[in-house]
C-alpha cells in the first residue's frame, strides 16, 4: 500500500500547490470540500483495487471478475458505464441551452437498452467468454473475424477515451484549477492502476460505487429544485419559460434533428452503437449466465432511464438557477459576445446548480463525482481494449498454432493495458485544444457499422461467412469513417471547406446498411468448402446460444 | 456438440416450443420498442409543432409526457420480458437440459 499513500500524497501536494503558488485560479476557486472527497473516493477505490488484486489471479478473474458478478451489480455497471460525464454535463447542458432536445438525445440513448436485453444480452453471455469477438468468431474463422473485431474495438475505445481524456482535463482545469497536463496525466495513472492491479473486479466495484455517488447526487439536486416550487412541475417549466431567451420554445423539439435522414440516422447509431460497444458488451461476461444477464440490462435501463429523468429536471433547475445569475457570469466572455454566458460553458450548468443549491460543499461533492465518473469510465474503456489486444489479438491471431499460456496472456493484457494508458495521456494533451464534437459521434458510428452487424448476424443469420463478415464489417467501419471525414462537422468546422460533401452529421443510417448489405452479398456469393461447414456450424452454435448448454460458469471461488 | 446431439435437440419438442415461443415474444417487444421511438423521432422530423402543443393552459406541452413515457415504456418492456423469461423460458431450459442428461 505504499504506492498508494505516496501517490495521494503527491496528489494532495500539486492540488494544493497548484492553488497556492498560482494564487490566481483562471476559474474556480480551490474548492477544499471538492478536494477532500475526491481524495476519499481515490483512496476508498484504490484500497478495492487492493483487495481485487488479491483476488484476480486467472485470465478469467482479470477479464470478467471471475463472472461472479450478480445481475443488480452488473446493472449499476453497466448504468455507470453509461452514465459518463459526457452524459452527465452534457445532457444537462443541452437541456440548459435547448430545453426538450436534451430529453431527444436522452431518450436515443435509453431506448437501445431494452433491445438489447430482447434479442442479444443471454446469447451473448451463452456463447461469449471474455469479449464479443468470442461470439464473432464462433464459427468463423478465428484470425480474420477477431482481427476485424480487435480492430474495431480498439478504434471505438481510443476515440472514447480522447473524448473522455479532454474532457477530464477541462473539467479539472476548471474545478479544481490544476493543469490540463496534470489532470490528465492524473487520470491516466490513476485508471492503469485500477485496471492492471483490480482487472475487471476493481474497474466494476468503481463503476457501482461511482454510479451510487452520481445517483445520489443528481437525485438530490433534482429534488432541490422540485422543492423550491413546492414538485409542481408545471410552476418549474413556467419559470424556466419566463427566463429562457428561447422561452416557450424550450418545450417543444428544436434544431437538434432538422431532417428525416438525420433523425433516422442519429437513432440507428444510438441503438446499434450502443449494441457495439466492447467496453459494455464485455460486461455480459462478468455474470454466472443468462439469467443474471437479464437482469443486469433490466436494472441498467432503470437506472439509466431514472437518470435520464434527474438530468432533465437539472436542466431545467440551470435555467431557473444559474442562467442570468451574475455569480455564474462569464464577464470576460460577455464583454466579447454578449448573451449571458455561464463560466465554463454549457456543460458546466449542473456543476454550477449543485453550487446554487447546496453551496460549496455539494460543488465539491458533484465536481468529486464528476471526476470520479470519468475515472470510472475510462477505466472500464481501457481493459476492453486491453482485452482486445490480448485475448483477441495475441492469443487468438497471433498464436494461433499453439495453447496459450494464460498467465502470458494475461501479462500481454496488463502491459497493453499500461500502453494504451500512455498513448491516451499523450492524446488527450495533443487533443487538448482540436475540435473533439466529432469523436463519440465516429465511435458510435464505428460500433454501429462494423461491431453490431457482424456480431448481431453471427447470432441470428445462419449463413453468415468469414468473407461476408469480414468484407461487409470492413466496408461498413470505411464508410463510417469515411463520411465521418466528408461530413459537416469535420470538413467544414475542421477542415475549414465552405460545403460538406456529405450533408450529414450521422453516417450510421448509410454505414450501417452498407455493412449488412455487404455482409450478406459477400456471404451468399460464398461458395467455398469452409463456407459450407461454417453454415453447418450454426445450429450447433444456435442451440448453446438458445439454451446456455456448454457455457462458460462463473469461477469458482 | 456432436451431429447427433444438435439433431436430438432440435427435434426436442420442449427446446422447439422454447425457440419458437421465446423469439416470437423477444421479437414483438423489440418492434414495440422500435415503432414507439421511431414514431417519435419521425414526428420530431416532420412536424415537430405536434409535440410542442400545449397540453392545457400551462406552459406544459405534449412532448412532456411523451417523452418521460417513452422512458417508462422502455423500463416496462424490460421487466415484461425478464419476469417471463426468468419464469416460464429458464424452465423449459431446465427441462431440455434434463432430457438431454437422461438419453446421455
Amino acid at each position: 500500500m505504499k504506492k498508494v499513500t505516496l501517490l495521494v500524497l503527491l496528489l494532495s501536494i500539486s492540488l494544493f500547490a497548484s492553488g497556492t503558488i498560482e494564487g490566481e485560479i483562471e476559474k474556480q476557486p480551490l474548492n477544499i470540500s471538492a478536494i477532500i472527497m475526491f481524495l476519499l473516493f481515490v483512496g476508498g477505490t484504490l484500497g478495492i483495487t487492493y483487495w481485487a488484486a488479491k483476488r484476480t489471479k486467472t485470465a478469467k478473474d482479470f477479464y470478467t471478475a471471475g463472472g461472479g458478478i450478480t445481475g443488480f451489480q452488473n446493472g449499476m455497471a453497466i448504468a455507470g458505464d453509461y452514465m459518463s460525464a459526457a452524459s452527465f454535463l452534457g445532457i444537462s447542458g443541452l437541456v440548459y441551452l435547448a430545453g426538450y432536445d436534451g430529453l431527444i438525445y436522452s431518450i436515443g440513448f435509453l431506448v437501445g437498452w431494452p433491445v438489447i436485453l430482447f434479442l442479444i444480452s443471454e446469447r451473448l453471455r451463452n456463447l461469449g467468454k471474455y469479449t464479443f469477438a468470442d461470439v464473432a468468431a464462433y464459427r468463423l474463422k478465428q484470425a480474420p473475424i477477431r482481427t476485424l473485431a480487435a480492430f474495431g474495438s480498439i478504434a471505438t475505445v481510443i476515440l472514447y477515451l480522447i473524448a473522455q481524456m479532454v474532457g477530464a482535463g477541462k473539467l479539472i482545469q476548471l474545478l479544481f484549477g490544476l493543469p490540463y497536463e496534470l489532470a490528465v496525466v492524473l487520470v491516466g495513472t490513476l485508471m492503469i492502476l485500477y485496471v492492471t492491479f483490480g482487472g475487471m473486479l476493481a474497474t466494476t466495484w468503481v463503476q457501482i460505487i461511482k454510479a451510487v455517488l452520481l445517483l445520489s447526487g443528481a437525485t438530490f439536486m433534482a429534488l432541490a429544485v422540485l422543492y423550491q416550487f413546492d414538485f409542481s412541475l408545471e410552476s418549474m417549466f413556467a419559470k424556466a419559460v419566463e427566463v429562457h431567451p428561447k422561452g416557450q420554445a424550450i418545450m417543444e423539439p428544436g434544431g437538434l434533428v432538422s431532417d428525416p435522414i438525420s433523425a433516422i440516422s442519429l437513432g440507428i447509431a444510438l441503438m446499434f452503437g450502443t449494441a457495439g460497444l466492447p467496453h459494455i458488451l464485455m460486461r455480459f461476461f462478468t455474470v454466472a449466465d443468462a439469467k443474471e444477464a437479464r437482469k443486469s440490462v433490466f436494472y441498467a435501463t432503470g437506472f439509466i432511464g431514472y437518470f435520464y429523468i434527474l438530468t432533465f429536471i437539472i436542466g431545467f433547475g440551470a435555467i431557473i438557477m444559474v442562467l442570468n445569475n451574475p455569480e455564474y457570469l462569464d464577464l470576460a466572455k460577455q464583454a466579447i459576445s454578449g448573451g449571458s454566458p455561464i463560466l465554463g460553458g454549457k456543460n458546466m450548468a449542473a456543476i454550477h446548480l449543485s453550487h446554487a443549491v447546496g453551496g460549496n460543499f455539494f460543488l465539491g461533492f458533484i465536481s468529486a463525482v464528476a471526476f470520479a465518473t470519468i475515472l470510472a469510465v475510462v477505466s472500464g474503456l481501457t481493459l476492453a481494449g486491453a482485452s482486445a489486444i490480448s485475448h483477441d489479438l495475441y492469443a487468438n491471431v497471433f498464436n494461433k498454432h499453439g495453447e496459450v499460456d494464460e498467465a502470458k496472456e494475461m501479462k500481454v493484457s496488463k502491459i497493453a493495458t499500461v500502453v494504451l494508458g500512455i498513448i491516451t495521456i499523450f492524446l488527450g494533451i495533443a487533443f487538448e485544444k482540436q475540435n473533439i464534437a466529432f469523436v463519440v459521434g465516429l465511435a458510435f458510428a464505428i460500433a454501429a457499422s462494423a461491431n453490431f452487424p457482424v456480431l448481431f448476424l453471427s447470432m441470428f443469420w445462419k449463413k453468415l461467412t468469414t468473407r461476408g463478415a469480414v468484407i461487409g464489417g470492413s466496408l461498413g467501419l470505411a464508410t463510417a469513417v469515411m463520411l465521418v471525414i466528408l461530413g459537416p462537422i469535420v470538413w467544414v468546422q475542421i477542415l475549414g471547406n465552405a460545403e460538406a460533401i456529405f450533408p450529414y452529421k450521422y453516417p450510421a443510417l448509410f454505414s450501417v446498411t452498407v455493412a449488412f448489405v455487404g455482409i450478406w452479398f459477400f456471404s451468399i456469393t460464398d461458395k467455398s468448402p469452409e463456407a459450407a461447414k461454417e453454415i453447418e456450424a450454426f445450429d450447433a452454435q444456435d442451440i448453446r446460444s438458445q439454451t446456455g448448454i456448454g457455457a462458460e460458469g462463473a469461477s469458482e471461488h | 456438440m456432436t451431429k447427433e446431439t444438435v439433431e436430438r435437440i432440435q427435434n426436442n419438442p420442449d427446446y422447439q416450443k422454447l425457440v419458437k415461443t421465446r423469439n416470437k415474444f423477444a421479437w414483438t417487444l423489440s418492434i414495440i420498442m422500435l415503432v414507439v421511438y421511431y414514431a417519435f423521432i419521425l414526428v420530431i422530423a416532420f412536424d415537430p409543432s405536434l409535440l410542442g402543443a400545449k397540453l392545457g393552459s400551462g406552459v406544459i406541452t405534449v412532448g412532456i409526457p411523451i417523452g418521460i413515457a417513452i422512458i417508462l415504456i422502455a423500463f416496462v418492456l424490460a421487466g415484461i420480458y425478464v419476469r417471463r423469461a426468468n419464469g416460464e423460458f429458464d424452465v423449459l431450459t431446465q427441462q431440455v437440459r434434463d432430457e438431454l442428461k437422461e438419453v446421455a
